[in-house]
């Protein structure tokens, strides 16, 4: 199901490469000790090193070291003993030292590999070029006086985990599955939050398009800055498009930075991008080689956690899930937990089937979330235990299940103070059952005469006689011997 | 190597330094004269030598990730050539 | 107590110790000099107020008995290094006005050991240059005069010739300098004053205004080996702020004047005979060759191949370094800003009128060698080429404890003379940037005049962190020289 553009003179497929700005999860900044929390009031979570002040000098957190080697040994990525921070050199009015210490050709991570997980159960493996460690600039308003830029340097000096992927990309749907997996990998590993709107994450697009059959790669653009997974596939697509067009309008697409409109739904020019950039990388004489050793490694990946990959198949082989079910359940850490509290020592299918139904429709209608479920987990496996028990049927548990999303009550607690317990005494059930039968002689007759699907109305009539209580097969049961006399 | 002035204009732009017409001249003459002295390089013998980065031999020391600055809103600004509502302001910059 | 000014640190120490005066009345004595020499312009910044509070202070740690170990001495801190609530420049106008909200590392343990200071020392802008005549704040002038022509006004050397010029006037007993290439050890040698560039890593980078991060090192500038060996004792030592600062003890250096060279080896190299190296330069190096000789050391000659492409792998990293350290002087945060129509324009604008013409062609030169297409033909090779420099230097020390070399190729010149090319005003460094790329400590001393009466330096070099045996042999070669001229009315 290759993704294609229907042009007017063929097919095109598009080749997509994504550069992932991923905030590594610390207390302070890369290189200095101010605060990397978020929404605190303008300039002042800066240090005279995030400024860029006369003489000052980075030292680097070693928290941000170990969390990029975490996040490279999630992707199977290949780890650099040896790595090398680099000057990049530009001007920007949020970029107070006038160059970013980022990496160049020594990166921390090199060659590794992230595994779509596709709608129709299958996988796709893209590779991953690198992973380096940067900072992040600050911040620049435009919108607050109308001829001038405000200049905040709160975030400046934050660091920033680049995740480059190789152009494997070939629809905007992977490029969605792509960003998903890599925020799923990074939640788990606890290396960035993820965080979308508040930037935490934000993602370059590379887009070039060709005819398929083409193997060369065409000219890309870049599109810059997209906060949320979907503006990334609407860029993509209009990008794409935009190529398509170009190249049958015989014109030639120029190499440019580009801008989403989230609005129009639309990618446009950056001109203040224009100008030619030289970047004039060099090693930062401020930093030596950044050098770790093989055992900080290996410590690091015994406490790896076990990975949406590996749960994922797990969850398949040992609980028999489908992979879809098992997809969404290790999407993120804490929902596959909830599943496992769940499924323990119970019908795991049973299990699966009330978190990724009940469950999780429950959370959408409250609002409420994973870390603050509307049941708990250890509530629900007790649900499922007391429909098993014969305590509950099916119905009237999902009658209790609604009571607890209400109340917050433990099952138990609410059968009892409800009376809502199952009836499985026969006598009390034939007794409704003889009722029901004398008060519609006519219709036990039709029954008789062959209309057998009458009997569900039956049913239904003895089960509203019982409020609901009765158990449901117990009464199919006596109520086909009763009017059928079998 | 002689620069010419395009090449002049051109470095001096990717640093932010204003030159005059009038001085492109003098200024190519004299980046020449220095590029040409330092060129004397290209006769070393550097096959299999490793680029020396740092004298110091040894490698980066790491802090703790702890917070130990920020909160001196007042001090990072004081310098400040122009500030408004507690930003660092400059000329509007359109993309 | 007209002859404060003339003490050396060792004995201000000492004689303060005996309560033979007070700090306030050794800074009151300096403060008077610094008055009457103000046509030297060896000053951006006076801080008299500043210096009695503190000298006051000093005192009062004198009778409690919590002294430091530089309690009381006036010197002079270069404009380089950032001082709290001080303005701090670099001799620049981009900086003019600028009062750093903290402290540099150096001029706070200075300050910590008790150390006075007088105020900022004027130096070439950004430290780049070699004669002070680059500075926004006006040329130094060296208060050493030729016999031959008393009223030319002559060049202190840079680009610490603030400090130089200020320490031979006898204005502070001792100053910080800067060395990136010669800095300190030229500016002495000009002056007839001793100063040692330590070890790069040495002393802490942090809050020194930046000019080429891998070869810039801070270290004292007095009159004498001893009062070097006590000042740098208590700059040195590691930094968690810098980190290219070394984590390692700090030596006893005035316990290394021991006066005992018998049995070293000083290396004399036989690259460093350039054409154009003055005769006089060339007989007092030999001098200092049959003085360490007479104390018992043995003169070795050694070869250090690759001296000659010493300064174009300077002129290549320096500027490079620079192009980038500079790039925050952007009109945004601190200093000066011309106002544009765009962030572009605001900054080409604040740029041109902000750096000199010997900084701005560093930086085009740095923008240059590292722009696309040129870094492998210019940066990388220069790197490359210093570690042949420094393979050279750690070769020699195979076989050598010391390496004696001329500080400078002459003695100090007149203002103007000479700076048209500024390739050849580079020369002046040629001695002195060798040690530099290979980051090792160097020592300049006064060891004799030239016939037109002016001091000629010798240069001493050691091995890595080993500044001890550079002192040991300095002290062995002043007491040899017995330099006591000075300027004329000082």
């Amino acid at each position: 199901m290759a993704y294609i553009i229907q042009g007017e003179t063929g097919d095109w497929e598009i080749v997509i490469g994504l550069e992932v700005h991923a905030q590594v999860t610390s207390k302070s900044k890369l290189f200095s000790g101010a605060s990397t929390e978020f929404g605190a009031e303008p300039n002042t979570q800066v240090s005279f090193v995030d400024a860029g002040f006369p003489g000052m000098l980075p030292v680097i957190n070693e928290i941000c070291v170990e969390q990029a080697v975490r996040t490279g040994l999630g992707l199977n990525a290949r780890i650099n003993l040896t790595s090398v921070f680099a000057r990049k050199n530009y001007f920007y009015a949020d970029l107070p030292q006038g160059y970013q210490i980022s990496q160049f050709d020594k990166p921390i991570v090199g060659e590794g590999e992230l595994v779509l997980d596709m709608p129709d159960g299958s996988t796709r493996t893209v590779g991953i070029e690198r992973l380096h460690l940067e900072q992040d600039a600050g911040k620049s308003i435009h919108d607050m006086h109308p001829s001038k830029s405000f200049i905040d340097l709160n975030r400046s000096g934050v660091a920033l985990m680049e995740v480059v992927s190789k152009p494997d990309l070939r629809s905007p749907e992977e490029a969605g599955l792509y960003l998903t997996k890599l925020r799923s990998i990074l939640r788990y590993l606890g290396t960035c939050d993820g965080n979308m709107q508040e930037g935490s994450m934000r993602c370059d697009a590379n887009v070039s398009v060709r005819p398929v059959g083409e193997t060369g790669l065409r000219t890309r653009c870049e599109i810059k800055n997209v906060n949320s997974i979907r503006y990334v596939q609407q860029a993509i697509e209009f990008e794409a498009r935009r190529h398509v067009d170009v190249y049958e309008a015989g014109g030639d697409i120029r190499q440019e930075t580009r801008l989403f409109d989230s609005v129009k739904v639309e990618t446009r020019s950056m001109r203040s991008k224009e100008q030619a950039h030289d970047y004039r990388y060099f090693p930062d004489p401020d930093l030596l080689p950044l050098v770790i050793e093989q055992g900080f490694v290996d410590g690091i990946k015994a406490g790896l956690p076990e990975l949406p990959d590996a749960k994922k198949a797990r969850f398949m082989a040992e609980y028999g899930l489908n992979a879809y079910d098992a997809g969404v359940l290790v999407a993120e850490r804490i929902s596959a937990d909830f599943f496992e509290t769940v499924a323990k020592g119970r019908d795991a299918k049973i299990a699966c089937n009330w978190v990724m139904g009940d469950f999780f429709a429950a959370m959408n209608a409250t609002g409420k979330t994973m870390e603050n479920p509307p049941v708990s987990a250890t509530d629900l496996g007790g649900l499922i235990d007391l429909i098993g028990d014969g305590t509950l049927s099916g119905r009237l548990a999902k009658d209790v299940f609604a009571l607890m999303v209400e109340t917050g009550k433990a099952p138990a607690a609410l059968v009892e103070e409800k009376g809502l317990r199952q009836v499985t005494d026969t006598g009390a059930i034939e007794a409704a059952i003889d009722v029901v039968i004398k008060a519609n002689p006519d219709k036990v007759q039709q029954v008789r005469d062959g209309k057998t699907t009458l009997l569900g109305w039956f049913t239904g009539q003895v089960m509203k006689a019982t409020q609901g209580k009765a158990n449901p097969a117990m009464v199919n049961e006596m109520l086909a011997k009763k009017v059928l006399g079998e | 190597m002689s620069l010419d002035k395009a090449t002049v204009r051109n470095i001096a732009n990717l640093a932010r330094i204003e030159v005059r017409d009038e001085e492109l001249d003098h200024l190519a003459g004299e980046l020449s004269n220095i590029i040409t002295f330092v060129e004397q390089l290209s006769e070393v013998n550097t096959d299999g030598v490793e680029p020396m980065t740092s004298v110091a031999a040894m490698t980066l020391p790491m802090r703790k990730d702890v917070v130990t600055d920020g909160g001196r809103h007042d001090a990072v600004m004081a310098n400040a050539p122009e500030a408004e509502d507690g930003f660092f302001t400059v000329p509007k910059v359109v993309e | 107590m007209s002859n404060l000014t003339d003490l050396t640190l060792a004995e201000g120490r000492d004689k303060l110790a005996k309560g033979e005066f007070t700090a306030v009345e050794l800074t009151q004595a300096h403060i008077q000099a610094i008055e009457a020499k103000r046509n030297l312009n060896a000053f951006i910044v006076e801080t008299p107020e500043l210096a009695l509070e503190e000298a006051k202070a000093s005192d009062l740690r004198r009778r409690a008995g919590t002294n430091g170990a530089m309690d009381g001495l006036a010197i002079g801190i270069k404009d380089l290094f950032c001082t709290k609530g001080v303005q701090t420049t670099a001799a620049s106008h981009i900086l003019e006005g600028f009062k750093p909200p903290y402290e540099s590392t150096v001029s706070g343990k200075l300050k910590a050991a008790g150390a006075i200071s007088l105020g900022k020392l004027n130096l070439d802008e950004f430290a780049m240059g070699s004669s002070n005549q680059t500075s926004y704040f006006g040329a130094v002038e060296n208060p050493w005069k030729r016999k031959s022509d008393p009223t030319a006004k002559l060049v202190p050397g840079g680009s610490s010739g603030g400090s130089a010029a200020a320490v031979a006037a006898r204005m502070v007993m001792a100053a910080t300098g800067t060395d990136t290439g010669g800095s300190i050890r030229q500016p002495a040698a000009f002056c007839g004053i001793t100063g040692i560039k330590p070890t790069y890593g040495r002393c802490s980078r942090f809050g020194v205004v930046a000019f080429a991060s891998s070869l810039d090192q801070a270290g004292p500038m007095a009159r004498t080996v001893r009062d070097c060996a006590i000042m740098l004792g208590s700059m040195a030592g590691f930094d968690p702020n810098d980190s290219t600062s070394v984590n390692m003890a700090v030596p006893d250096f005035e316990a290394a004047l021991t006066g005992d060279i018998r049995g070293l080896k000083i290396g004399i190299p036989k690259e460093y005979r350039p054409v154009g190296l003055s005769e006089e330069v060339a007989k007092v190096w030999e001098q200092g060759v049959e003085w360490l000789k007479a104390a018992g050391a043995t003169p070795v000659e050694i070869s250090l191949p690759h001296t000659k492409y010493a300064l174009p792998t300077y002129y290549i990293i320096a500027p490079a370094e620079c192009s980038s350290n500079l790039a925050r002087y952007d009109g945004l945060r601190f200093g000066l800003r011309v106002p544009g129509k765009s962030l572009d324009e605001m900054y080409a604008k604040t740029r041109a009128a902000g750096f000199g013409a010997e900084v701005r062609r560093r930086i085009l030169i740095g923008t240059y060698v590292l722009s696309a297409g040129y870094y492998d033909a210019y940066y990388a090779k220069a790197q490359k080429v210093r570690r042949l420099i420094a393979d050279d230097f750690a070769k020699a020390f195979e076989t050598v404890d010391v390496i004696l070399t001329p500080t400078a190729p002459s003695a100090a010149f007149g203002q103007g003379e000479g700076s048209d090319d500024p390739v050849t005003m580079w020369l002046n460094d040629v001695f002195t940037i060798p040690t530099s790329m290979a980051g090792l400590p160097g020592l300049s001393l006064p060891a004799g005049l030239s016939s037109d009466g002016l001091p000629l330096g010798l240069q001493l070099i050691g091995r890595p962190f080993d500044e001890e045996t550079v002192f040991k042999v300095a002290g062995v070669m002043e007491t040899a020289a017995n330099f006591t001229a000075r300027p004329e009315g000082i």
